[in-house]
């Protein structure tokens, strides 16, 4: 008898440490990634200002990208100016088009037409998620630079091109967070407005979207953050000329395509590597930079509720 | 309860794929000096127009040699010659010398130069223009000159397609066709391929490509007259070119020396280098050093 009991302990405890352990392996895995990732870009992002001596204003507002240049010729010079406004250029936009049409959709999802919204353009949207970066570029090469090229003039590789592949890609993220954050409201407000006289466009205006402020914004700010990192499909279709663009039609380069670029051809430790990981550093305090945002955003939304 | 099972046997298998992937990257070559049958690991890394070349010898390599396993990787000179440096490629593909490279303690490698790649400048098939003087060349890519009419072509802006600054080829190019002139901003684009692509699409596109990358879709330029072709080439009168290197840290010995040997062997250099598009060293008339110099054979 003492040695049955006894024996289940040992299977409970048993399976009870085995799922311990699963579990905090895992979340160790991914803490000490994230931390030994962050420290790794740290590092080699902090060496060319460290170790190589170049200013971090110069760094951030010159426009000079000469990181070949011989001392002897004023070099080399590695401002990052000229890539960091084409990032925050491309994403804005895309991010100013494609936030109302992304809420707009949420709405259609949760609230125009839920049955008819669930079954079709919700996994209309999923699959839309699930294309590759890269035959987004593909298309927008293919497709988008040629149409602009021939119909509204400039190269073809352009601000537009950029800022229009990105909206599509950024929608799915904005989409499925506003719609769960729609669906997350009590259906009492909904019915009280109703009850209230209003419309249904009223009950939407008036009451859900305001309610529904916090979920919208996280939304947004996850899609601004995934149009600030994306790389290669952007990459494909700006043009990557490194000057500040004069205007929508105009070629560009952003943070993320500089630095694959030039990453292939650089070697370890040169200063020109090391600048190329000061830009990631730069990316990496931009998306931490939306992630507190978020944080500020649910915790306001949490005090309105 | 069937849940659960699945779930531990999915955490237990995501945790052994997580250390089989951690095993890999320890692996490093285990070359044995044996000289009857070769055995051991190369990895060759590095520039990505040396890559065809050295995938396909290694493939008739490797089919001689059963025991002898070639990895070839691209990644870009740069990397090619880090690694290498660091001990972690046995070979490094560089289409520039090592002493061009900042960053590269040149002393310790040991250089293989297996062929040699031409560089011409290609336009858009739709300009009338076959030949530059090598001044218009530079005015068009500083942008002193930036309508084609300029220079005897159609009233069209011209579009510059460069490659990064990191790339080889811009090197070569900017040292010997440009005479060292510092290019305008312009489109630019990490593969040859896809500048092959924006300049064929693009009207009033010049870029430049390794000659192993036409294909007729672009047109070349003379330069001076003279036309990036072979014969122009080995005998020094077309001067933008470059060699193929694969870099070794000190000496090779086993299958990396067995490797680069073949490398040089007719099999490799009298079929699969003009096939792809490069030149044989042998051919060459002349020799050039990392300074630029060029000298009679």
């Amino acid at each position: 008898m003492r040695k049955i009991l006894l024996h289940r302990a040992l299977k409970l405890s048993g399976s009870e440490k085995l799922g311990r352990i699963l579990t905090t392996g895992a979340a160790a895995i991914a803490i000490i990634s994230t931390i030994t990732i962050v420290f790794f870009i740290s590092t080699k992002g902090l060496s060319t200002f460290l170790v190589d001596g170049i200013s971090i204003k110069d760094f951030l507002f010159s426009t000079h990208w000469l990181p070949d240049r011989l001392p002897e010729d004023g070099g080399p010079q590695v401002g990052v100016l000229a890539f960091l406004l084409g990032s925050i250029v491309v994403s804005m936009l895309a991010v100013l088009l494609s936030a109302p049409l992304s809420v707009a959709c949420a709405v259609f999802i949760a609230e125009i037409a839920p049955n008819w919204g669930q079954r079709v353009l919700q996994p209309a949207i999923e699959i839309l998620a699930g294309i590759p970066s890269v035959v987004y570029g593909y298309i927008g090469l293919s497709v988008l630079v040629p149409f602009i090229r021939n119909n509204i003039g400039g190269l073809g590789f352009s601000v537009l091109a950029g800022f229009l592949v990105l909206t599509v890609m950024i929608l799915p993220t904005i989409v499925s967070i506003s719609t769960d954050s729609l669906r997350a409201l009590p259906g009492e407000w909904k019915e009280a407005a109703y009850a209230l006289g209003s419309t249904r466009w009223q009950a939407i205006r008036l009451v859900l979207l305001p309610a529904a402020r916090s979920g919208l914004m996280t939304g947004i700010v996850l899609g601004l953050a995934r149009a600030f990192g994306e790389a290669l499909a952007v990459q494909m279709v700006i043009g990557n000329t490194r000057k500040i663009p004069g205007s929508i039609l105009d070629p560009v380069i952003t943070l993320t395509s500089a630095i694959t670029m030039d990453m292939g051809n650089t070697p370890m430790g040169s200063l020109w590597n090391n600048s190329l990981w000061s830009m990631g550093l730069l990316l990496l305090m931009m998306s931490c930079f939306f992630i507190l945002v978020i944080r500020f955003i649910s915790l306001k939304g949490g005090a309105v509720r | 309860m069937l849940k659960k099972s699945a779930f531990i046997v999915f955490a237990l298998l995501c945790l052994a794929a997580l250390f089989v992937l951690a095993g890999c990257g320890g692996g490093k070559q285990a070359t044995d000096n044996k000289t009857q049958q070769l055995s051991g690991n190369v990895t060759a890394v590095g520039s990505t127009a040396i890559q065809p070349l050295a995938e396909q010898a290694s493939t008739q390599f490797m089919a001689k040699n059963p025991g002898v396993k070639v990895v070839v990787q691209g990644g870009g000179s740069g990397v090619g010659l880090t690694q290498v440096s660091q001990g972690a490629a046995d070979i490094g593909n560089s289409d520039i010398f090592a002493e061009e490279k900042s960053g590269i303690d040149a002393a310790q490698l040991v250089d293989h130069q297996v062929a040699v790649v031409g560089m011409a400048a290609v336009i858009n098939p739709a300009i009338k223009i076959d030949n530059l003087t090598k001044q218009q060349l530079v005015d068009i890519f500083t942008g002193k000159i930036t309508n084609w009419s300029s220079v005897g072509g159609a009233d069209q802006k011209i579009v510059l397609v460069n490659r990064p600054k990191a790339s080889g080829t811009r090197a070569t190019f900017k040292k010997y066709a440009l005479g060292g002139a510092e290019e305008a901003n312009g489109i630019e684009e990490d593969s040859s391929g896809t500048v092959r692509k924006i300049v064929k699409e693009t009207p009033g596109a010049i870029g430049y490509l390794a000659l192993s990358y036409l294909d007729g879709s672009v047109k070349t330029v003379n330069i001076d007259g003279v036309a990036p072709t072979k014969d122009n080439i080995v005998t020094g009168k077309y001067p933008v070119w470059a060699y193929m290197h694969c870099y070794t840290k000190g000496k090779p010995g086993g299958a990396i020396d067995a490797f680069l040997n073949y490398m040089m062997t007719d099999d490799v250099q009298k079929t699969i280098v003009p096939q792809l598009g490069y030149i044989p060293g042998t051919d060459m008339k002349i020799v050039r050093d990392a300074a630029g110099n060029v000298k009679n054979k």
